[in-house]
């Protein structure tokens, strides 16, 4: 009795501490379809007052299918960098002999120490100024082109294959590059799943780099215009929190999706290897 | 080190051609040099984005930089440890680095203490620890200007946080109020932090060998008992990683209080080094002031990772 009692507490404290952190979310949903979102405890299960004005508001403050557009050039440049550069670079420093195999290592490893913070000062000099990158695609993608956690969990999963299944795919006299296409990628599908999440939530959450690379509006990821209206726009709307609301939700709404729907895969031992390296 | 193994090959009395050519490839090259070719391309990415423009944040903070149109060269003299003198004489750096000082005293100990406990009641096989997982990993995984912007109108003046407090409310509110903007920042990122350094404890509380919860049954230890005497010292490695990368996350701060103080308001009392690295550097365009506070806080955050490190004894078994 004594240890059910503790096991029905520890449920209790652990949905309460659940709610702590999805109330925020359930907040935000909720308001985003309100004509007034609440401030009242009283009216936190609202009955009525539904709208969907919020979204068609934001939507003439912020291009909102534009911005949409730029988050998701931005995603699917950096996931294509990441899954053709960083799943050779990870193929190699986890399975080919070669002469700088270790320095390679070396510098994944570095490179996470650095703080991007101390970059953006001389990335922005060097792309806005020396290289005319500023408001263009291009600028925004190149710092988050290989995603070096995305090389780390490669790296572990090739790691993770068997020595033979290489050696006798050498001694048929495959080359390397059918030993990667055939043999090694339709063992470490799993990891796809795995670094196509990890990847994905960097640039579509990224807010930093692409608020300081573009001025032209209709270049801005939905990060970035979301931002702006906040801080600027909001003041003169008719029913600024809800529109606000209804901006975060779409903003929050794919990686939510994407994350709920293949959240198996985001385990502890794929993730933390990749950071631990 | 395969190159030295080939090259203890017997030596070979039919030599011929095409077989030298190949040792001499393979010893300079290494085994498999289609390996080079492979990681070419991440290789010149970390040398472009990263390496290059490290080099050139330090040279920048040693000489005086100024914004010029593209193409124009104009000099930029050895100005030594000026722009350094500049940056640390500054009320408003100092202000924004005992900011973070203040922040990391709040977020860290939060961080640390509710991730381990919240890691091992979701280890301890109790029912519906998937979803359970899902409720804290969510605000990890989301926009952080989605976040927000939600916790923006929950912590305002009239906002829901405040009308549940109802006499008991800050005055002036959470954000506004130069003594509360930094912990509600502290409060905030520990919140939206929290799911990942979970993952991190759950990853690690996988390697605790069973047997040692026995032994500390056994020897009659309580479920207290055995969180303090195997848990915590089981995941210790983990938990120098979770300061080491707290301390970073702490020490970066730009969104927060970009947006979630309205620019390290009030007053500066919850500005942070990266805020005002883009303020003078893009705002003012001082970019070697800028630099000389970046390369400060670097060599700060890293002088406190290595005291993490320390402290956690964790060098041993990383």
């Amino acid at each position: 009795m004594n240890d059910r009692g503790r096991r029905v507490l520890l449920h209790v404290a652990l949905a309460a501490a659940a709610l702590v952190f999805i109330f925020p979310f359930y907040f935000m949903v909720i308001g985003a379809f309100q004509e007034n979102p609440t401030n009242d405890p009283s009216s936190l299960f609202p009955i009525g007052g539904w709208t969907t004005r919020n979204f068609s508001d934001i939507n003439s403050r912020v291009p909102l299918g534009t911005a949409l557009l730029n988050s998701a050039i931005f995603t699917i440049g950096v996931l294509l960098g990441t899954l053709t550069f960083g799943l050779l670079a990870g193929y190699a420093s986890a399975r080919l002999r070669f002469r700088g195999r270790s320095v390679v290592f070396v510098a994944m490893l570095l490179v996470q120490m650095i703080p991007f913070q101390l970059l953006m000062v001389p990335l922005y000099v060097l792309l806005t100024r020396t290289y005319g990158l500023g408001d263009t695609h291009i600028g925004i993608i190149l710092p988050f082109l290989v995603n070096t956690t995305a090389v780390f969990i490669f790296r572990q999963f090739f790691l993770g294959l068997p020595e033979s299944i290489f050696e006798s795919a050498r001694l048929d006299g495959a080359s390397e590059l059918r030993t990667l296409w055939s043999i090694a990628l339709p063992l470490v599908r799993p990891a796809f799943v795995t670094v196509i999440l990890v990847t994905f939530i960097g640039p579509w959450n990224e807010f930093l780099w692409p608020f300081l690379i573009t001025k032209d509006v209709t270049m801005q990821p939905l990060a970035v215009a979301l931002a702006n209206y906040i801080t600027n726009v909001s003041q003169t709307a008719s029913n600024p929190n809800g529109a606000i609301l209804a901006g975060a939700c779409v903003l929050a709404f794919p990686v939510v999706l994407l994350f709920c729907l293949f959240q198996r895969y985001f385990t502890s031992t794929d993730v933390g290897s990749g950071v631990k390296g | 080190m395969s190159t030295s193994t080939t090259s203890q090959r017997p030596p070979d009395d039919t030599f011929t051609e095409p077989q030298r050519s190949r040792s001499l490839k393979e010893r300079l090259l290494g085994k498999q040099p289609l390996g080079l070719v492979f990681s070419a391309p991440y290789v010149v990415f970390l040398a472009v984005v990263f390496a290059y423009p490290f080099g050139l944040a330090i040279w920048i903070s040693f000489h005086d930089y100024i914004f010029t149109a593209p193409n124009v060269s104009v000099p930029h003299p050895f100005v030594g440890l000026q722009n350094y003198v500049t940056a640390l004489t500054d009320p408003a750096v100092l202000r924004s680095f005992l900011n973070t000082l203040i922040f990391l005293v709040i977020n860290v100990p939060i961080t640390v203490v509710l991730s381990i406990v919240l890691a091992a009641a979701l280890n301890t096989g109790i029912r519906w620890a998937s979803a359970f997982r899902v409720a804290f990993y969510v605000p990890y995984v989301t926009a952080s200007v989605s976040l927000i912007g939600v916790w923006l109108l929950l912590f305002s003046q009239g906002g829901l946080i405040n009308s549940i407090l109802g006499p008991l409310a800050p005055d002036p509110s959470w954000l506004i109020n130069s003594k509360l903007a930094m912990p509600s920042i502290a409060i905030y990122v520990a919140w939206k932090q929290l799911g990942f350094y979970i993952l991190l404890y759950l990853a690690a509380l996988q390697a605790i060998p069973k047997e040692l919860y026995e032994a500390a049954s056994i020897d009659g230890s309580g479920t207290l008992g055995k969180f303090w005497n195997v848990t915590v010292p089981g995941v210790r490695s983990a938990t120098v990683l979770v300061l080491i990368l707290a301390i970073i996350t702490g020490a970066n701060l730009f969104t927060e209080p970009y947006l979630l103080t309205n620019g390290g308001g009030p007053d500066g009392a919850s500005a942070t080094p990266v805020l005002l690295i883009y303020q003078k550097a893009l705002q003012q365009t001082n970019p070697d002031v800028a630099s000389a506070i970046g390369v400060v806080l670097v060599i700060a955050v890293g002088i406190l990772s290595a005291l993490a490190n320390r402290v956690g004894g964790g060098s041993d078994d990383e």
